[in-house]
């Protein structure tokens, strides 16, 4: 289990975004944390990675205080991260990625099985370099696939993994979290607006202004935010609540 | 053979220990360590200059010859003109590359003058490594001049790396290609420490239909400095690419010059260039894979180089 004690965290200029977060992720279960834009959700999962160091607070994973780990330290304990924006690079192959991520070289058939799970056809892809030849789209798949090559992580962290997919990988990628869902002991943590996310989802915790302002079993919280927020807006991958709060 | 040379063989020319398959000719402190022929290739001592000319028939499809040079200590100032005749329709491996060894206080130096006749569409790939060696205060350089003449749709695939420990080293690689002619040189060079690297490519078209891709990868760290000049001349229709990347680490610096001359009309011509530190959202990716900061830059840099 992760649990987050009063989080707080400033931007270098003095504005604090995250204002006291306490929050518990429960293991092997899928904890969907949404709310507005700028409320303060990507700052917690960088926070969670080691990216960000928090300002106040503890973070706590099964039990151990990991606060002071670096980036390398939290990624050694189990915390895999998959960024908003991939990050590109020149002369590095995907599969490069996947078995630096996995520690280990792959089989092709593993590449292929992971590249599948987020819609890319693998022998296309695998011995492609993850430069800027690449879509955005193609980026933030192969980005989503790093994350599930991931040895040893207890806690797989996406922030918003739908954005810049198409509708197929989209459908494969809520595939692909049930099936992590429902297989594994690992527990996923998913920054999101999608309502289709939301729907799979066991926990949903809904941040603004840097505050947790619900949380709760999906069917106590996503009937709320529907209602409070207003028919769920529609868009080419399903449903958005985002533009409601 | 001994260690120095085994060793530097087998850094810039795969040398497994045993002879090469194939047409060789192995140059070992400014003499021949060994040659031989093959049915398609014959190498022969120059008559007016230290050197060989190698002859490729047309009979050589895929087959592969080694010319690799070694400098195995100070005080050896290698001076060194290969002409290689690639008939029509040949298809051919080129091993070259040279290694530098010194362990006193004296320069090891090798300048390589290399000059390519590649007939009508011939193909060749030509491979070449450089690397300095040896813990001697002496200098290890390396001056290569590569000449290139390319014939009515031959193709010519130049893969260069220089691998770290060379001093000095001062490249100039001139090439003109005939109609329809295909040039592709893929540079990689690494530079440490007080280390120099100077590259200069001239290429020009004057045959229709003709094109160039000239992509160079280059890491400058401690107090190194590369110096990069291109140009690319388009006398004719005709397309012209050139990419120079540098990565910088520690005190590196580069200068990089690309130059593009369009003199038709329907002459293509594009150049591209970066030059900066490893981005900090790449290292910081690797992390979140678990590297620590060190592998991270090192996994960065050798795919880059790679």
């Amino acid at each position: 289990m992760l649990e987050l004690k009063d989080i707080r965290w400033k931007l270098p200029e003095g504005e604090e975004i995250l204002k006291g977060i306490n929050l518990s992720i429960p293991d092997g279960k899928l904890t969907v944390v949404t709310g507005p834009n700028g409320g303060g959700k990507t700052s917690l999962a960088k926070i969670i990675a080691g990216l960000y160091e928090p300002a106040e607070g503890q973070i706590i994973l099964d039990g151990e205080d990991i606060t002071k780990w670096d980036i390398t330290e939290r990624a050694k304990g189990g915390i895999a991260y998959a960024f908003q924006q991939p990050v590109r690079f020149k002369g590095l192959t995907v599969r490069d990625l996947l078995e630096m991520s996995a520690e280990t070289k792959l089989k092709e058939e593993k590449v292929c099985s992971l590249l599948g799970e987020v819609g890319l056809c693998a022998r296309e892809y695998m011995d492609r370099e993850a430069d800027a030849s690449l879509s955005g789209g193609e980026s933030k798949r192969i980005e989503i696939a790093t994350v599930l090559a991931r040895k040893g992580a207890k806690m797989l962290v996406f922030d918003e993994p739908e954005a810049g997919i198409d509708l197929w990988s989209f459908t494969n990628l809520i595939e692909a979290f049930q099936r992590l869902k429902n297989e594994d002991e690992r527990s996923l943590l998913v920054i999101s607006h999608q309502e289709r996310i939301m729907e799979i989802a066991d926990h949903i915790v809904v941040i603004s202004d840097g505050k947790v302002k619900m949380q709760g079993s999906r069917d106590e919280i996503l009937p709320q935010l529907l209602s409070e927020h207003g028919a769920a807006h529609k868009c080419p991958l399903g449903k958005s609540v985002k533009e409601e709060f | 053979m001994d260690e120095i040379t085994s060793k530097l063989l087998g850094l810039v020319a795969d040398w497994n220990g045993t002879d090469f398959k194939g047409a060789y000719n192995i140059r070992k402190d400014s003499g021949c360590a060994g040659r031989q022929n093959s049915e398609n290739i014959t190498i022969e001592n120059k008559n007016d200059n230290p050197g060989i000319v190698i002859k490729i028939g047309a009979g050589a499809q895929k087959e592969t010859v080694y010319i690799p040079a070694c400098v195995t200590h100070g005080g050896v100032n290698d001076l060194v003109y290969n002409d290689f005749y690639v008939e029509d329709g040949a298809d051919v491996i080129i091993v070259a590359g040279c290694g530098v060894h010194s362990d006193d206080e004296e320069e090891a130096r090798h300048n390589g003058i290399h000059r390519f006749f590649v007939g009508k569409n011939a193909k060749v790939l030509y491979k070449e490594k450089h690397i300095g060696t040896g813990n001697g205060k002496g200098a290890k350089k390396i001056d290569p001049v590569t000449d290139i003449v390319m014939e009515e749709g031959s193709y010519v695939e130049m893969d260069t790396t220089q691998i770290g420990g060379v001093t000095h080293s001062n490249r100039l690689t001139t090439a003109k290609l005939g109609a329809g002619a295909k040039l592709v040189i893929r540079e990689r060079l690494m530079t440490d420490n007080d280390e120099t690297a100077k590259s200069d490519f001239v290429v020009v078209m004057d045959g229709e239909d003709s094109g160039v891709d000239l992509v160079s990868r280059s890491v400058a760290k401690g107090n190194s400095y590369q110096d990069y000049h291109s140009v690319i001349k388009g006398n004719c229709r005709c397309t012209g690419h050139s990419a120079c990347d540098a990565i910088l680490a520690g005190n590196g610096r580069v200068n990089a010059t690309p130059e593009l001359y369009a003199g038709d009309l329907d002459a293509s011509l594009i150049h591209e260039a970066a030059i900066g530190k490893i981005a900090g959202e790449q290292l910081i990716k690797l992390r979140t894979l678990g590297l620590t900061a060190e592998e991270a830059e090192q996994k960065i840099i050798d795919g880059f180089l790679k």
